[in-house]
């Protein structure tokens, strides 16, 4: 899933007091998982700034909606649209994907991120998520023992662990951070490939990889 | 055939230890500014005790100047430099650029590193690049060298008219025998030397016990004849020094009997070159042990007082 | 306006309302501007229904959980005790005065500790209130703060 933070309050604040009439439009997927952009944090943010405007003398009403996605046309039902219809701004609970959806299909309505987009990842445990994959278009796990150096290594190595690997531990944030490289090297023992990683791997083609220009996916066949 | 045409690079530390001799190499901080005349006082520190001198790459993340327009003062200034190039902060396009401006400037040692991450040094919020690892590096030093291609697979010539003019590098690299897993460290030696490492400097050595198993296992593989191994030494200075090489530095033990000895010690200075000469010592009965890198970071003043304890002066010429 | 400020009691129904109830029983009195919400247990209080009991008017918001180590649910006080400290940063964000939100243990036996407990807190809440009527809107939430 995207994992994302909410932004700190007095950024959003900023924002919505441009504005005599906001709505705060929740996503139902990712972010609800993540506990970043949901119904429930939509609540929250609205509660917030319904407090700060009484404490500040600011004149802002403040509506709540969450749709399911916000990464998907067919979940902007007319119910959503006449909402946005009767505000002068949006702020999207949505990751960076759901922000530029919404800019794109509310028009002449200011739009505003409630939250900070920050990676692809997994739920370790209630309350913790940490970065998985890092979108590079070229999967390289299945060499890896399933394990990402792209992504997890925190200076993307392909060729074995650098010097700052301490007892499991990356150096940048020991932490945190697991040596993916450790990791890597664990997975392969047991899976008794440990020879494969002698192997030297050639520079990566990053083309695939943001690096090579904004990416787009289609498939004809489903096409309508 | 001329022995000229044998060697790889040419350079001066290539043919010390083709020669066999026990080569002493050193490093130089390039200033944290455009100050050249601090290159040249460090330059006369080292000259004609050591016979290389690492020219480090914004080394700790920390930016200094460039390890290419350093280098080249050191080479003015009669040092014969090896350019350390990270792959933090430069691309494949980048590093291929300098790596031409290397050779046309008579830089002829090159060693390739991961490089130290951002967040250790005074510009935490940059991007890293990291568009390849070291090994990828130093493969594509390799084949710049002896294939005369780019990374892309282009032949190193201006136009098709004009002659193929390569880079000819003495490939170095580096190895740490301390961080984990210990048993991929090895592995790793092997992997830059497939990727065509000519020699390799090692993080600075204090747990002499686990250099001499990475050793063992460096020899039973029989690296040691396929790479020039120089062992690293950064002599303590003090205490705090050793303390923080041990709690700082991810992957470096030093051992609590050296920590002892500086504490017991009246000049913990003397006490820190005295173990150093010791390891030096030790070191060269290493079976597999071509040389010694000695990493005296803002002191390289102290080096040649080191060298000639340790008994490696005069160096050949 | 009357000076009597609005307190919102969140009370576990086995301890800290139970407690409530006694000290009524025991003819203990506490302020009657303290209107008590029963929660099956203190973790089932939510930083939205802190926030809220906020945005309807409420001037202090009491959390009353069972003593740490005998939560009828095992755990349930110790949430309490998190999404009470996560709502004081999310309170103060907002303007609102964190000191203006408390988390107590109180056990059912203890019908006395709980009539004092809303009696300080009451009290408490009124100086805070008398204290922000003297300085200006836009700095009484800092000097809150530093109090």
């Amino acid at each position: 899933m995207i994992v994302a933070e909410r932004k700190p309050f007095e950024e959003i604040y900023e924002c919505v007091k441009r504005h005599r009439k906001v709505l705060l439009l929740g996503c139902g997927t990712c972010v609800t998982v993540c506990m970043a952009g949901g119904e429930k944090e939509v609540n929250v943010l609205a509660n917030q700034l319904a407090l700060a405007a009484r404490d500040r003398g600011d004149d802002v009403e403040v509506m709540e909606h969450t749709i399911t996605r916000q990464c998907d046309d067919e979940f902007f039902d007319e119910a959503t649209m006449k909402k946005v219809a009767e505000v002068d701004a949006v702020v999207s609970m949505g990751c960076g994907v759901g922000v530029q959806f919404c800019a794109a299909k509310f028009g002449d309505t200011a739009i505003y991120p409630g939250l900070n987009t920050k990676f692809y990842g997994a739920t370790l445990e209630q309350g913790v998520w940490a970065e998985r994959c890092a979108g590079c278009g070229e999967c390289v796990l299945g060499d890896f023992g399933g394990v990402c150096p792209v992504a997890r290594c925190s200076k993307s190595l392909l060729n074995g662990p650098c010097g700052g690997s301490a007892d499991g531990k990356c150096e940048v944030d020991p932490e945190n951070v697991d040596c993916a490289w450790q990791l890597i090297y664990d997975r392969m023992e047991r899976l008794g490939r440990l020879e494969e990683l002698e192997e030297n791997r050639p520079m990566k083609d990053w083309s695939t990889n943001r690096d090579g220009g904004p990416r787009t996916v289609t498939r004809e066949d489903v096409k309508l | 055939m001329s022995e000229q045409k044998t060697l790889k690079s040419g350079s001066r530390l290539e043919k010390i230890l083709t020669e066999g001799h026990f080569a002493v190499t050193g490093e130089l901080g390039p200033p944290k500014s455009a100050d050249v005349e601090i290159i040249k006082k460090k330059a006369g520190y080292l000259k004609g005790v050591v016979d290389a001198v690492n020219i480090t790459d914004n080394q700790t993340a920390i930016v200094r100047m460039s390890s290419m327009a350093a280098g080249l003062f050191a080479l003015q200034a009669g040092l014969e430099p090896v350019v350390q190039i990270t792959c933090r902060d430069r691309n494949r396009l980048a590093i291929q650029a300098d790596v031409l401006g290397a050779q046309a400037c008579g830089l002829r040692n090159i060693l390739c590193l991961s490089g130290d991450h951002q967040r250790f040094g005074n510009h935490p919020g940059s991007k890293n690049v990291f568009d390849m690892d070291s090994i990828q590096l130093i493969n594509m030093l390799k084949r710049m060298r002896d294939d005369k291609v780019f990374a892309c697979g282009d032949e190193i010539r201006n136009t098709k008219k004009q002659p193929v003019v390569e880079p000819r590098p003495f490939i170095g690299a580096a190895a740490n025998p301390f961080g984990d897993p210990f048993a991929f460290r090895v592995i790793r030696l092997a992997k830059k030397v497939k990727a065509g490492a000519d020699f390799i400097q090692t993080q600075c050595i204090y747990d002499m016990e686990r250099f001499k198993r990475w050793m063992t296992e460096v020899v039973n593989r029989g690296l040691h004849e396929q790479v020039y191994i120089l062992a690293g030494i950064t002599p303590l200075k003090s205490v705090r020094m050793a303390e923080y090489m041990r709690d700082k530095v991810a992957g470096l033990s030093v051992p609590d009997g050296l920590i002892e000895r500086l504490e017991k010690a009246e000049n913990p200075r003397e006490e820190g070159e005295k173990i150093a000469v010791e390891q030096i010592q030790e070191i060269r009965e290493i079976p597999g042990i071509a040389g010694v890198h000695i990493m005296a970071i803002e002191a390289e003043k102290s080096v040649a007082g080191l060298a000639e304890k340790a008994g490696l002066l005069p160096r050949p010429a | 306006m009357d000076n009597e400020p609005n307190i919102i009691a969140f009370c576990c129904h086995y301890c800290a309302f139970t407690a409530a109830d006694l000290a009524g029983t025991m003819r203990q009195q506490y302020p009657p501007n303290l209107r008590i919400v029963r929660l099956p247990c203190s973790g089932k209080v939510d930083v939205n229904l802190i926030l809220q009991a906020f945005v309807e008017g409420a001037d202090g918001v009491m959390v009353a959980g069972c003593e740490i180590g005998s939560c009828h649910f095992i755990e349930g006080n110790k949430r309490a005790v998190k999404r009470v400290a996560y709502a004081k940063k999310l309170v103060e964000e907002a303007g609102v005065n964190p000191a203006r939100l408390e988390m107590f243990h109180i056990a059912a036996s203890q019908g006395p500790l709980f009539a004092r407990t809303a009696h300080e807190f009451t009290e408490y809440i009124k100086k805070l209130d008398a204290e922000a009527a003297e300085v200006p809107l836009a700095t009484a939430a800092v000097d809150g703060e530093s109090a």
